[in-house]
């Protein structure tokens, strides 16, 4: 009978005869009563005593609790972040970030966050949960006087408890409560860290540590792109998996904080992008430093940075330039992150750059799969006739230098996601009780790896590469003609009333109508087949430069065709109707 | 409003035709874009889905990647791969069909055979770890190693671990495995077989010499008794235990235990829970054989091998037997049993076969009787078995490679195709010009009776009858 109680949580299928019947081992394990099957899951011990007392859980001022018998100290999942932030701000500064950041920006944006979370540096930490006691540079702010909670908060407590709120009941509660959370979690509020409901809050997660890193570079205005950020955190020269093995060895990490910073995924861009946003919103931020042409992140900075990476002629810089000009996606109110304002779309420097590049050559090449193939042989056979001076651009010598090293260099991207080593060398564990089970496995796991690496052949990862914002690198010293940053652009413009205009006369559009980005999620869709592959390959590149779908390029693109053909595009289907009439 | 005609202005600029090429206010020395046309048709392109890195898909990809690896036989590259997907041991994938740390298991004991810097050592110290990695798979792994062992010929450390499975108690898990078990004492008892028959061979010798060692005599026999308890198990078990049944009915044999051995071949055999088998037939027929039994019971095993697989080498036996039978129905089913054979391309040059097959075409044309059996027989080959067996090419072939051949087969395909059919026409005039005396009788005989041809083609019946 007990049993049953046991095991009535949890109710998936057996994987052996897809029944629900489960019994316990004496283990802690799930087996299947049908067909003895034994799983690999354990019972989750949910203390529901505990439950009904958590939130009382508040605590008070003064120095740390005393240490608790596995030699661990009570810590908050707060100050593991700001462990993690710290770690990350060093290793930008590592990378050349101005110590500014690290000191003044990130610090200040963490402490207003702690601020309007009610995490700490307030007045009346919050009443209902958690009040993260010491942020180690400045406990003494936290000191004042805890407040009886306000009268709608106490609505929330049973009468009971409300009572314990108390000044002089919290120590005695408190022991309580840590002991009891330390089968959920290592750190105090781990456990209701994640149960809070956080709706009118911003939670941190591991992702967001990200996202203040790059919010606080924008607010710099460093030359680093967003996308260039989550390459070196993958890289691994910002830490961020695993990123837990720098805590101090007190700060013991079980159960639930498991939950919190251990990841297993890689960080998205869209989503740092996002909670950057969020968080800027949620910090009341002003309106960011100015980006104005001679920033970083303006696209005609990042458009040379990706024209020399994807090898194309220096020549297109001015076609870059003059697209941005012409749709506006230079000014200063266009690039500038303003936290709030729900008219401008906000904007992602990186991907724009590579998107006006992409339009540029769509706009020169057409793209079509047939077009830039008859203008390479035009040049091809301008470069036979012309000995002299620079030689002309041919699309089809570029497509096929840069697809070889393409395809050489995301293959080996691929080997390395998949050779990437996940697990570090501290273990851990959901709770005490597989502790001895997790360590054997680990001990195994090395010992395994030490028997197949030396089969191998291959010596262990070399040490990581150097940091570098260059993913391809080509240079006009290389006398094989791999370089195309000198070629010149002349075989394909035509002198007109004076004017360098492209020789192509024609242009097709990604897409008619753009999506509603807030409701659909993106400006457009895209799929390879119906694309020419010139387009997909063009599109490859910088995905793989900037480590996104191309899709993202993709909706980059069409959001500035349509700017720039907005009027055009307009007639066009404004006749189409008549005609149809 | 004001932007539009900003637009509108700038446009006309970057025309040119209204102003002078210079003029376009605010740009230095760009010229302002000039917009190509748009196509005729606007295509609407559909969604694309997200693509996110994590441990489970990071490990998804270094698992194909040792898949492909072992595929071309790349055995470092496989290994290099394997050291970065042991992480995912420390992972919970319990509702995955196949668990990682039996993909881990599989993966490297093929990439320890083959690898060509593992060695016997390396590989006994993985499998001991992948022992106690999985208790619901530990018999498996024993039996697994155990055959690596004999493969390497460690039969006493193969025997060893056999005797050590065998003592595993693991609660319910033990007898979960019953079957992992069976089979672990099965092999044990076949140890035990081989080293019966190890003693058996030295007594044997030492016998002659007039010399019998009582101690060894006694360790045989215990070793038989060993043998025979396991080998007896299994084979009651409904499964395929061809080498167990062997080795068991060699044990009764030496011992004159018959009864029993043909109790156990017949169970073997005929029992319907086994499932079919060839080889059960075989060795019953083997036994009968050996046993000098009657006729009636070696037909019947032989029977049902025929029935099972037409193309079994013993047909050739079974045609002989059967075509020297007084009996007419079992002269019937002869000539059925070598028709039958030689349907199958691997009989196709069987001097053997073919003569079996002319012989009695031969012995029945000229009998007269029972031509249509013959006639029944072709019918349903007489579309294919040209193309087959009696081509213009073949004839060229046969008669160049093997001439006995050649003979039998142009005995054949002149009753059964007639003396115009190409490969008796072939054979015959290349017998003939090399003057052998046995062809030239040939050609007379198959003249003389073309009719039969006629009748069997059932040419002849529409004309004949009225």
């Amino acid at each position: 009978m007990e049993e049953e109680e046991d095991t009535r949580d949890f109710n998936e299928r057996c994987a052996q005869c897809s029944e629900v019947n489960w019994g316990l081992t004496d283990g802690g394990r799930y087996y299947c009563r049908s067909c003895h099957n034994v799983t690999e899951r354990t019972r989750e011990v949910v203390n529901t005593d505990f439950m009904t007392n958590s939130r009382v859980q508040t605590i008070s001022k003064g120095s740390r609790k005393q240490e608790k018998t596995d030699g661990g100290c009570e810590w908050y999942v707060c100050e593991g972040f700001q462990l993690i932030l710290k770690k990350q701000a060093e290793a930008l500064e590592a990378l050349g970030v101005c110590s500014q950041m690290k000191d003044e920006v990130l610090y200040s944006f963490w402490r207003c966050y702690l601020q309007k979370s009610k995490q700490a540096y307030c007045n009346r930490p919050a009443g209902e949960t958690v009040k993260a006691l010491s942020v180690r540079e400045s406990s003494t702010d936290v000191d004042s006087e805890p407040e009886r909670p306000s009268l709608l908060h106490l609505l929330s407590l049973s009468e009971s408890e409300g009572d314990l709120l108390t000044d002089c009941s919290f120590a005695s509660s408190m022991s309580k409560v840590s002991e009891s959370t330390s089968i959920y979690s290592g750190s105090v509020d781990g456990s209701l860290y994640l149960m809070k409901n956080q709706k009118e809050k911003l939670r941190m997660t591991m992702p967001t540590t990200l996202s203040f890193c790059y919010m606080a570079l924008l607010w710099l205005r460093e030359p680093i792109t967003l996308s260039e950020l989550l390459r070196f955190v993958v890289e691994g020269h910002i830490p961020y998996l695993n990123v837990f093995q720098h805590f101090p060895e007190k700060m013991k990490l079980c159960g639930l904080d498991l939950k919190i910073f251990c990841v297993e995924s890689w960080p998205v861009y869209e989503e740092v992008y996002n909670k950057m946003l969020e968080l800027a919103v949620f910090l009341d931020l002003p309106r960011f430093p100015d980006i104005t042409d001679s920033c970083f992140l303006h696209p005609d900075m990042l458009c040379i940075k990706y024209l020399m990476e994807a090898n194309l002629p220096d020549e297109l810089h001015n076609w870059t330039c003059r697209v941005v000009k012409k749709i506006g996606i230079g000014e200063v109110d266009f690039l500038t992150l303003v936290p709030g304002n729900k008219s401008t779309r906000k904007v992602k420097y990186d991907i724009l750059a590579a998107a006006v590049i992409v339009v540029v050559l769509k706009l020169l090449f057409l793209l079509d799969d047939h077009y830039e193939w008859l203008l390479s042989d035009l040049a091809e056979e301008r470069n036979k006739n012309n000995k002299e001076g620079g030689l002309y651009f041919e699309f089809k010598k570029w497509y096929e230098v840069v697809k070889h090293s393409l395809d050489v260099e995301q293959k080996k991207l691929d080997e390395e996601r998949a050779k990437y080593l996940w697990r570090c060398e501290k273990p851990l564990f959901y709770s005490v009780k597989n502790k001895s089970r997790v360590l054997k496995r680990r001990q195994m796991v090395v010992n395994l790896q030490n028997q197949f690496g030396k089969l191998s052949g291959s010596v262990r990862r070399a040490e990581k590469p150097n940091p570098s914002s260059f993913q391809l690198r080509w240079s006009e010293e290389n006398t094989d003609g791999s370089c195309f940053h000198g070629h010149s652009l002349k075989g394909i413009l035509q002198e007109k009333c004076g004017l360098l205009t492209a020789m192509n006369p024609d242009y097709w559009l990604c897409t008619v109508k753009l999506c509603n980005e807030k409701l659909c999620g993106h400006l457009a869709h895209y799929r390879e087949e119906d694309f020419p592959q010139s387009y997909h390959f063009v599109l490859r590149l910088f995905s793989f430069l900037l480590r996104i779908q191309p899709s993202y390029i993709h909706d980059e693109v069409c959001m500035i065709e349509h700017k720039l053909f907005n009027k055009k595009l307009y007639k066009k289907l404004k006749y189409n109707t008549v005609l149809r009439k | 409003m004001d932007s539009f005609l900003e637009e509108e202005e700038d446009e006309e600029a970057a025309v040119g035709r209204k102003r002078s090429p210079a003029a376009p206010a605010g740009s230095t020395l760009q010229p302002p874009l000039h917009l190509p046309f748009l196509p005729v048709l606007l295509h609407q392109p559909a969604s694309s889905h997200e693509n996110k890195v994590n441990f489970k898909k990071s490990k998804e990809a270094c698992l194909s990647y040792i898949q492909d690896a072992m595929l071309q036989k790349q055995w470092k590259r496989a290994a290099e791969f394997l050291t970065f997907y042991v992480e995912s041991l420390e992972k919970d994938y319990s509702r995955e069909p196949i668990s990682p740390s039996e993909m881990i298991w599989r993966i490297g004991t093929e990439i320890l055979c083959h690898h060509s810097h593992s060695s016997m050592k390396e590989f006994n110290c993985f499998v001991e770890q992948m022992k106690t990695l999985g208790v619901k798979r530990y018999l498996k792994v024993c039996l697994e190693h155990v055959f690596h062992l004999l493969c390497n010929g460690q039969i006493d450390e193969a025997y060893q671990n056999l005797s050590l499975a065998e003592s595993w108690r693991f609660g319910e898990q033990t007898a979960l495995q019953d079957k992992e078990m069976k089979l672990i004492q099965a092999y044990r008892g076949l140890l035990d077989y081989y080293s019966w028959s190890k003693q058996k061979n030295v007594l044997l010798e030492r016998g002659l010499d007039g010399f019998a060692d009582l101690s060894v005599e006694q360790e045989m026999h215990s070793c038989f008794r060993k043998a025979a308890v396991n080998l007896k198990e299994i084979i009651k078990i409904p499964g395929v235990w061809d080498l167990f049944v062997k080795c068991y009915v060699d044990l009764l044999e030496f011992y004159g235990d018959h009864n029993e051995a043909r109790q156990v071949l017949n169970e073997y055999a005929y029992n319907s829970k086994f499932p079919a088998n060839p080889n059960a037939h075989v060795y019953l027929y083997q036994f009968l054989k050996r046993q000098g039994e009657s006729k009636k019971s070696v037909i019947s095993a032989l029977k049902i091998l025929h029935d099972i697989v037409p193309s079994h080498e013993l047909m050739i036996d079974f045609n002989t037997m059967l075509q020297k039978s007084k009996k007419r129905k079992k002269r019937r089913l002869g000539l059925e049993v070598i028709f039958a054979a030689l349907d199958y391309a691997g009989w196709k040059e069987n001097v053997k076969a073919w003569s079996c097959l002319a012989r009695q075409v031969k012995q029945i044309v000229i009998s007269e009787k029972h031509l249509d059996w013959i006639k029944q027989e072709w019918n349903s080959r007489k579309d294919w078995w040209p193309a087959f067996h009696f081509s213009r090419y073949l004839a060229k072939r046969n008669w160049q490679e093997n001439k006995n051949l050649s003979y039998e087969k142009a005995l054949v395909a002149g009753i059964l195709l007639g003396k115009d059919g190409k490969y008796f026409k072939y054979v015959s005039h290349q017998g003939c010009k090399a003057q052998v005396k046995r062809f030239r009788i040939l050609k007379k005989f198959v003249n003389r009776r073309n009719p039969v041809y006629l009748r069997i083609s059932g040419l002849s019946d529409s004309s004949v009858q009225p």
